[in-house]
């Protein structure tokens, strides 16, 4: 007993101290840190991050990764107080709102002048530049098809069919860049009116939505729920890992967004933040693009990838991220007052 | 004259100064801390919480605006309907789950079926795993691929029907624990009374074991209910379109960008909670007279046939628990559900070490660690100053009310106040926001009010003689902390640290708002894994946290048994029992 009293004190003791040093973190090494908040696929980060140090070795990046919906939000809570220095592949509609609230600072990268004219924000120097596309397409389930005798689907419109009721699942609007840009594309394609009544009728069928993009091509890749509304690089890599799905491209079009760049206004490390803008501009970073993506922003470095199309660009619906993001509040109070409210399938 | 001078001048002040003897330095050291502990406490809940106040009243550009924000959500008939959805929900687990858990109990302290604590422990390992666990395994068992899909008789798993199975699974614990608790504590001898006078047993159960475990079950309701109410993780993964307040609270910040409207839904969650909450206080603080201090436990004789019921019973409820748990293991086993079922390390290899998501687990542990050690040194000593020293009733009344509060606040209102309250440019603490110390704190915070229980009811079955026997030998409080009390409730204080740490480690709702690049946590990812419709490695990840948790839950029960030994001898009352 006395033995164990001396020694608790100590342990006791110790043991705070290695709480601190674990809770301080290992310190970092003398170099300017970049805090980039991104939405892109974790293993592109890593390919990303290496390529940028190749010239810029003096510059770490912190990444702040979450989904398109969450890094928006994030951005916007730290509105007062801005955190990141850079936003670095976040849908171009959000990037656009953030504009609209005065939270970009302009800059015109070293490689401008070599991305579409379509790719990039519209001023100068543009408060945001797009690094790549990516755009709508549909996971369908062979196996499941077959099992519960479901054609396959060629267009948008066919989704409405009875045959898919409570078989289809799309990602919430509110919740995924993908989800939205499903909902703006078909607005924008055919007319406000049109468009909602069209989502009137795919209501009917969808039986989840789900609150990623990625998520209804892996639900449809396990079967789950056989056709899954999603984007071509999720799509792409499930059927990658061996699930067995078909890649449709609706031939009415395809909603799409950019994978986008921007400066945060108000950031201390302007100069870092600009070589960061300069390198995801520039040949080297599009060929990383390319290797996910089958549209980058600047034309003729992108190869095509399979279960890609070759006209996928022709393919992409005229979208107009201003009217998107102005509109943003309005277009998702309407479809949660629609479809929020729906019951339980029967 | 001499009277009127005694009367009008120093004269009382004398005299009070006579009586009242001036503070020892060591007096206003414990003042000055407690005064602290109140400080922090009032400051790391109050606050949160007061500008989830503020933001609901306010528009996006932060004018005021009143009611309009709540006039606005109560107009939305798909958010007023969700308010409903939660209510219900809550109302069928808490009915389903108390009576599941009562039996269970009560076979485990009524019975003499053999098995007892291989029972027990199984009745309690759904609290090793986040709640989402809960949700991905009944997505394999009965959703669409599902093994048991049959079973639902069409009705998909999705939506209120697997929020309320996954939510039975996550609360049965809680549950089990209080009633538990709630049932030891019978008199023996009122039984034998019983017996002796030929009541049947039909009889001695409602008037002897209910009335006695009345207050348990209410408890034991009242936190089926909360938690029921609160959780994000289940309805989250499983609940489909059947939207609860929750995930609403989600939706809003996250999916719209709507702090405002975020804050609007948490107060009208914290309702319910605070409720329930109150319900429970009323009751408990009603309870005391009930034990005597001559009770005599209960011990259960051979009855065959009951025994053999409650045998079948408990068998099937912990194969039903063990179920669960083990296709949340078996998923993160195979290669492509439900098309290549082979063995397969990859979702742990691929999905979890290559994609950098393994990360967060290591955070988790950390996270955990310093919840477990910091939170625990804070709470048992703000606890031991509350118990054991004197002066400043007023401050100890406020610390015991802010020790309770916790209690009634659901995580996400919590998480959502620490976001807006840390991240505001006036805060001094704003250096905090994107830390792990903020992690550490709304963990704390979350679970402090279970944790202060545990600490003052383990200092009050200290004899206060030691106090004053101390001071009267001028031995300062804190030698008589660190070496009298601390070692005799060592064993509530490592259970205080268990708790937090088991917590620390599944605690999805208090810190989703909160984490940052370099703190994300395996629960989260967990999450975000489901979101992306990675249900492999989800699964794979969850089976990591049960696998760290029932290590230090063994590790605890490893070195409390040797504490118990070693210094907690004089406890038994003679050897031989």
């Amino acid at each position: 007993m006395t033995q164990f009293r001396g020694t608790w004190w100590h342990s006791v003791a110790s043991a705070v101290a290695a709480a601190g040093l674990l809770a301080s973190g290992a310190a970092f090494a003398q170099k300017t840190e970049l805090l980039v908040y991104t939405a892109l696929e974790t293993d592109q980060l890593k390919a990303y991050q290496e390529g940028f140090n190749k010239t810029n070795p003096d510059i770490a990046i912190k990444w702040v990764r979450d989904s398109t919906g969450v890094v928006t939000a994030k951005l916007l809570a730290e509105k007062a107080n801005p955190q990141a220095d850079v936003v670095m592949g976040v849908a171009a509609s959000s990037l656009v709102l953030l504009d609209l609230e005065g939270m970009l600072q302009p800059y015109a990268p070293a490689n401008l002048g070599a991305i579409s004219a379509q790719y990039k924000d519209a001023k100068n120097p543009p408060a945001w530049f797009g690094m790549d596309v990516w755009g709508a397409a549909i996971c369908f389930n062979t196996v499941e098809a077959q099992k519960q005798g479901l054609p396959k689907p060629g267009s948008w419109k066919d989704l409405q069919k009875p045959v898919y009721k409570g078989k289809i699942t799309m990602p919430h609007p509110a919740s995924s860049g993908t989800g939205f840009f499903d909902v703006t594309a078909w607005l924008q394609m055919w007319g406000e009116a049109d468009g909602w009544k069209y989502m009137d009728g795919l209501h009917e069928n969808i039986a989840q939505y789900t609150h990623s993009g990625s998520k209804p091509c892996r639900q449809a890749g396990a079967g789950e729920f056989p056709i899954g509304i999603s984007f071509e690089y999720r799509a792409n890599t499930t059927k990658a890992s061996g699930a067995p799905v078909d890649v449709v491209f609706p031939v009415e079009g395809l909603g799409w967004d950019l994978e986008a760049l921007a400066i945060m206004k108000g950031t201390k490390k302007l100069e870092a933040a600009k070589k960061l803008a300069d390198w995801a501009s520039s040949r080297d970073a599009m060929e990383l693009y390319a290797k996910n993506f089958a549209i980058v922003a600047v034309p003729g470095i992108a190869k095509p990838l399979p279960n890609v199309p070759a006209d996928y660009e022709k393919r992409l619906v005229k979208n107009d991220f201003g009217w998107s993001a102005k509109n943003r509040d309005r277009i998702l109070t309407e479809w949660n007052k629609r479809y929020n409210a729906k019951a339980e399938p029967k | 004259m001499a009277t009127a001078a005694t009367a009008s001048a120093p004269g009382p002040v004398a005299a009070g100064r006579v009586v009242r003897q001036a503070l020892h330095w060591q007096e206003r050291l414990a003042l000055a801390l407690l005064v602290a502990c109140c400080a922090a406490l009032a400051f790391f809940l109050l606050g949160p919480l007061f500008m989830i106040l503020v933001k609901s009243v306010q528009d996006k550009d932060g004018a005021f605006v009143g009611l309009l924000q709540f006039r606005d959500y109560l107009g939305t008939p798909a958010l007023r309907q969700s308010i409903f959805n939660t209510l219900g929900v809550a109302l069928v687990v808490t009915g389903i789950t108390i009576p599941l858990a009562f039996t269970f109990a009560y076979a485990l302290t009524r019975s003499a079926m053999p098995g007892k604590a291989v029972f027990r422990v199984v009745g309690l390992t759904p609290i090793l795993a986040p709640s989402l666990l809960a949700a991905i395994s009944f997505i394999q068992w009965f959703g669409n691929q599902g093994l048991l899909k049959p079973l639902l008789g069409g009705t998909p798993v999705y939506g209120a029907l697997g929020i309320v199975i996954s939510s039975i699974y996550a609360t049965f614990p809680h549950a089990l624990m209080i009633i538990l608790t709630a049932l030891l504590l019978a008199d023996g001898r009122l039984y034998e009374a019983a017996e002796s006078l030929g009541t049947r047993t039909l009889r001695r159960f409602f008037t002897i074991t209910l009335p006695g475990a009345k207050y348990g079950l209410v408890s034991a309701a009242m936190v089926v209910f909360s938690y029921t109410v609160s959780d994000f993780g289940i309805p989250k993964v499983i609940g489909g379109n059947f939207n609860v307040l929750a995930v609403d609270i989600y939706k809003q910040v996250i999916g719209q960008q709507n702090f405002n409207k975020g804050a609007v839904v948490s107060l009208i969650l914290l309702l319910p909670v605070l409720v329930a909450f109150v319900v429970d206080w009323r009751m408990q603080g009603r309870q005391h007279a009930q034990f005597s201090a001559r009770a005599v436990p209960y011990v259960a004789r051979r009855k065959p046939w009951f025994d053999g019921a409650m045998f079948v019973y408990c068998t099937l409820v912990a194969l039903l628990l063990l179920a669960v748990l083990g296709m949340a293991v078996y998923t993160s086993f195979i290669k492509l559900w439900p098309y290549d079922k082979s063995f397969s390390l990859r979702h742990y290899t691929f999905g979890l070490v290559d994609g950098g998501v393994i990360v967060s687990f290591f955070n988790s542990l950390r996270m955990a660690f310093v919840t477990a050690l910091l939170g625990t040194m804070f709470i048992f000593g703000c606890a031991y100053l509350l118990e054991k020293t004197r002066g400043m009733p007023g401050t100890r009344a406020l610390i015991r009310l802010l020790a309770s509060i916790p209690m009634g606040v659901p995580g996400m209102v919590l998480g959502l106040g620490y976001i807006l309250f840390f991240n505001h440019p006036d805060n001094p603490f704003n250096v905090l926001y994107h830390t792990l110390t903020i992690l550490v704190l709304a963990t704390v915070v979350h679970y402090y009010t279970s944790s202060h229980l545990t600490a003052v009811t383990a200092l009050k079955s200290l004899d206060g003689e030691f106090e004053s026997v101390s001071a009267s030998l001028k031995v300062p409080f804190y030698k008589t902390f660190h070496r009298v009390t601390v070692p005799v409730c060592l064993p509530a204080i490592l259970d205080i640290g268990r708790y937090l740490f088991v917590n620390a480690m599944v605690t999805i709702s208090a810190v989703v708002f909160l984490y940052s690049p370099d703190t994300q946590l395996a629960a989260v990812a967990i999450l975000n894994l489901d979101e992306a419709g990675e249900i492999g490695p989800a699964a794979a990840m969850a089976t990591l946290i049960v696998v760290a948790s029932a290590s230090v839950c063994v590790l605890y029960a490893l070195v409390t048994r040797v504490l118990l030994t070693r210094t907690q001898g004089w406890r038994r009352p003679a050897p031989g029992n």
